[in-house]
């Protein structure tokens, strides 16, 4: 098809660097019959809570909400694998007509005893909203028969977007933290929960890692590989750090309201962002053993990528990037994290970016480039073409639409293959750019036998 | 790992689900739509299931799967989702400028009550372009059931019967294949000269080449004016009785168009079936093309019959694909011991015996006593493969969970396949069809025995 026109109420949701001054709109729904690249509440309470390994977690509803979350985040775990099984009350017409309560009743009744989870998610899906499921009651009785929590996630798939799932998935994960074990006086430990990190590809581990070196506690990480019982204790720490703030920020802020722990945001994406997020956490703790130590770590990693990172440089240096991804925390990190490899953003877009995420990717990239919020494939396809983008940083979706154009691709979400934080993570991003640009496979693009050309 | 399946079978009666073979009605209507030529579908309902059905078909196919969404909100659930539907559609010709839109409703929509028929005519729809609707509610069937509405869809909306006389021609209904699959039942009708209509037909659209361009409206997929057609037709093929049936009885129904139903063609029968069911209605002379690939399937089945023969498999996925795959093994002399489909046995009032019966006769015709099960999940097939083992699973990608934790040999059949290509682009229907089988299935039974065999055993000719 030709340069696909763009609909009127989608002009004020792309903005070009440096034309006339325009703000973008964002946080906004999208437009009824946009081929919409965003997803549901469900969707977003279930990509946060998923990862928690040792969970049962219950969806209530017709089938398909539990079949396409089934172990879909390639969330890893250190044991407990409950959470990769998917459980579903399977609701049918009568239970539509008469309600589905009772056959939630029966499912707890029946998988509890089963499985013995130390703690159950029963996720609410759009009819259970419509049909009008006491959720509350039925979860509390359960939570009452069998000692454990059971928690209703109040995820019906219509009342908003993606994001106020994060914010059903927050409420729950705060309702199960307990007040703090209170310290004996001048205790110094250096305590953190760690925010936004689902443990993809193992890169929760990796942050771990670090922080162990430098003389740093995670209490526990929000939601990457967790278990009930370190989620109970997240009040006994001393800060939260915030890597997905999309998801997350909601829950740091009922922390801090509660409990007075303070937050930071980071990000460890790319070798600048992962020393300065090493360097905040240390001013925080105002310890000079944890400076030092994190001095040492920033330059003994860094001193051990670098070469590889220089190499990938040389060779990419002047390629253009397009970036479409969830949140605009991530957004921004790939920004500089391009840089680094000689890389330029041409088009960035989010599918729930808010206002002063797209402000701080406007003050990044060059003039010129195109930000948009809730792009459609046709808005994808055109402005990749316009910007002359080499590769397309994206999701599942996004993949073979970059591939159709003949123009390479990353996957920085679910299907990622590797971790793609930290110092590894950040040589893994280059190594895993740089093998996508660089296939052969593109030469054959440009050919054919019909035309005599190959 | 991954083993939270108990060997001891308890009974389960809350009617739950846990680890489930079979999903909504929502994406067997999408996928049934991209099957015609210029159509875009669209997702009457919450922006979450258009999302995750985009998605599942886009790593199933790797091919960009387009449809839109009504994109529902709290207030669309209170109100009704008229206005969000005429917006769509309105907003949809403007801007993707499709030929055909095809909604499909979702539970929330049915729950709510959307006249969809209702909405589509108070709409403003651009002279010459076309929508049309499914109700696919999510609490009914599966996937496989909202294909079939959406098949019998093309049939009560676009058929006509025009003319006095029935055509030479025959109707085809492939059911919820692989583009590979159409492309071969269209080769092999096209090799009987027979003039044919195969509708829906996702290939050339979910399994399009690379062309450096992105085509929103790729070159397949079933044409309107084919589509009208299909009343003059005089016989109607439906492959699958749950998936393809229900179109082909109401075409009967509509257009006096003969409707018969075969098996989808999986193994030497179920093609054989088919195949002479084209030669008797048409009396056509089987081309020699087709009677050499038989004999090559023939002679590949008894050249390893001794790698099969007493094999124990489970086998599991869409119902018209798992009676087919069950034939298969028998004839291979395999023994399918645990056969089990997710969706439920037969819509009521369809006149359609269950999966169970079907199934259960083909096995104790063979002297094979097995569990087969209709609406089931993966607990259970894990549990009967614990309590009785089987040499191979043969399933969709699920499977893998239990091949593991099983140390199974596995070959992946049916949809979704979200972990290994090009499965899309060839078929398993067909005698070649049938060959690409043996060579997947004895693949793994060898690739296993090679890898379990102490070094004595280790052989050089299999």
């Amino acid at each position: 098809m030709g340069v696909p026109s763009i609909l009127e109420n989608r002009q004020q949701s792309i903005v070009f660097k440096g034309r006339k001054k325009q703000e973008i709109r964002c946080e906004t729904d999208s437009e009824a019959g946009c081929v919409s690249q965003r997803a549901c509440v469900y969707c977003g309470a279930r990509v946060v809570l998923n990862p928690v390994a040792d969970a049962l977690h219950l969806v209530h509803g017709p089938i398909g909400c539990a079949s396409y979350t089934w172990d879909i985040r390639g969330s890893l775990n250190s044991g407990a694998d409950l959470y990769r099984n998917s459980f579903s009350t399977d609701l049918k017409e009568q239970d539509i007509i008469f309600g589905g309560e009772k056959k939630l009743t029966a499912a707890l009744d029946e998988l509890i005893p089963q499985f013995q989870p130390p703690l159950v998610f029963v996720y609410s899906t759009c009819v259970v909203g419509v049909i009008g499921d006491d959720l509350d009651a039925v979860c509390k009785a359960a939570s009452l028969r069998y000692g454990i929590p059971v928690k209703p996630v109040q995820s019906s798939g219509f009342i908003g977007s993606k994001s106020a799932g994060y914010r059903a998935a927050c409420d729950v994960l705060f309702q199960l933290i307990e007040p703090p074990q209170p310290l004996e006086k001048d205790t110094k430990r250096f305590r953190l929960n760690y925010l936004g990190d689902f443990n993809l590809a193992g890169e929760a581990w990796i942050i771990r890692s670090y922080l162990e070196r430098i003389g740093v506690t995670v209490n526990v990480v929000f939601t990457g590989d967790s278990r009930y019982e370190q989620i109970r204790g997240a009040a006994n720490a001393d800060l939260n750090i915030i890597q997905c703030a999309g998801s997350m920020h909601y829950l740091a802020g009922k922390l801090q309201e509660a409990y007075g722990i303070p937050c930071l945001s980071v990000s460890f994406l790319g070798l600048d962002d992962t020393a300065e997020t090493l360097r905040a956490i240390a001013r925080h703790f105002n310890d000079p053993s944890i400076s030092e130590q994190a001095e040492a770590l920033i330059a003994e990693e860094s001193a051990r990528v670098m070469p590889a990172i220089l190499k990938y440089k040389s060779r990419l240096q002047g390629k253009k990037a397009a970036v479409y991804v969830g949140g605009g925390f991530k957004a921004i990190s790939l920004i500089k994290q391009f840089r680094e490899i000689g890389m330029e953003v041409v088009m960035i877009g989010t599918q729930t970016g808010r206002k002063e995420e797209y402000e701080k990717m406007d003050s990044l990239v060059n003039e010129g480039a195109v930000i948009l919020d809730d792009a459609n494939p046709a808005e994808l396809e055109r402005f990749m073409l316009e910007q002359g983008a080499d590769l397309l940083v994206g999701g599942v979706k996004e993949r073979p639409l970059a591939y159709k154009l003949g123009v390479a691709f990353v996957d920085h979400n679910h299907d990622r293959k590797h971790p793609l934080s930290g110092y590894a993570g950040a040589v893994n991003f280059a190594a895993e750019v740089y093998s996508t640009l660089g296939s052969p496979v593109w030469q054959a693009v440009q050919g054919g036998v019909r035309h005599g050309r190959v | 790992m991954l083993d939270a399946t108990p060997k001891k079978l308890a009974e389960r009666t809350s009617g739950s689900m846990i680890n489930p073979a079979k999903t909504c009605q929502p994406i067997g209507a999408m996928y049934a739509a991209l099957g015609i030529h210029r159509c875009l579908p669209h997702s009457h309902g919450s922006q979450g299931c258009c999302s995750y059905h985009r998605m599942h078909l886009t790593r199933h196919f790797r091919d960009p799967v387009m449809a839109s969404t009504s994109s529902f909100t709290e207030g669309a659930s209170v109100f009704g989702g008229g206005a969000n539907l005429k917006t769509a559609i309105k907003n949809v010709f403007e801007i993707y400028d499709p030929d055909i839109m095809a909604v499909h409703t979702t539970c929330l929509s049915e729950t709510i009550g959307d006249d969809v028929p209702t909405i589509i005519r108070q709409a403003e729809v651009p002279e010459g372009k076309v929508v049309f609707h499914a109700n696919t509610p999510s609490y009914q069937g599966s996937h496989i059931t909202g294909f079939s509405n959406m098949t019998k869809a093309m049939v009560t909306y676009f058929a006509e019967s025009q003319l006095a006389e029935k055509e030479e021609r025959v109707n085809i209904i492939p059911g919820f294949i692989n583009p590979g699959d159409m492309r071969e039942i269209k080769r092999i009708t096209a090799a009987m000269q027979i003039p044919f209509t195969l509708f829906p037909d996702t290939s050339g659209v979910v399994d399009s080449p690379m062309t450096g361009s992105f085509q929103m409206y790729p070159r397949g997929g079933v044409t309107l004016p084919e589509l009208k057609k299909t009343g003059d037709a005089k016989l109607t093929i439906a492959l699958g009785r749950f998936a393809s049936s229900d179109a082909a009885e109401t075409l009967e129904k509509k257009c006096k168009v003969r409707a018969a139903t075969l098996r989808t063609p999986i193994g030497i029968k179920a093609t054989d079936a088919f195949v002479m069911a084209l030669r008797g209605a048409f009396a056509v002379e089987v081309p020699r093309e087709l009677e050499e690939e038989r004999g090559q399937l023939v002679d590949i089945m008894t050249d390893t019959h001794f790698h099969f023969h007493g094999k124990r498999v489970a086998v599991f996925g869409d119902p018209d694909i798992v009676a087919a795959m069950t034939e298969f093994l028998l004839s291979l002399g395999m023994k399918p011991i645990h056969v089990l489909t997710g969706t439920p046995g037969g819509a009521l009032g369809s006149g359609m015996a269950g999966f169970e019966g079907e199934v259960k006769e083909m096995l104790s015709a063979a002297g094979i006593s097995g569990n087969v099960k209709s609406a089931g999940d993966l607990f259970t097939l894990h549990q009967w493969i614990k309590n009785e083992p089987v040499d191979l699973l043969i399933g969709n990608t699920y499977g893998k969970f239990i091949a593991k934790a099983e140390d199974i040999p596995f070959v992946r059949l049916g949809f979704p396949v979200l972990d290994r290509s090009v499965h899309s682009y060839l078929p398993v229907v067909g005698y070649r069809g049938a060959m690409r089988l043996i060579e997947m299935i004895s693949g793994a039974l060898l690739d296993r025995q090679d890898r379990d065999a102490a070094d004595e055993d280790f052989e050089l000719v299999m």
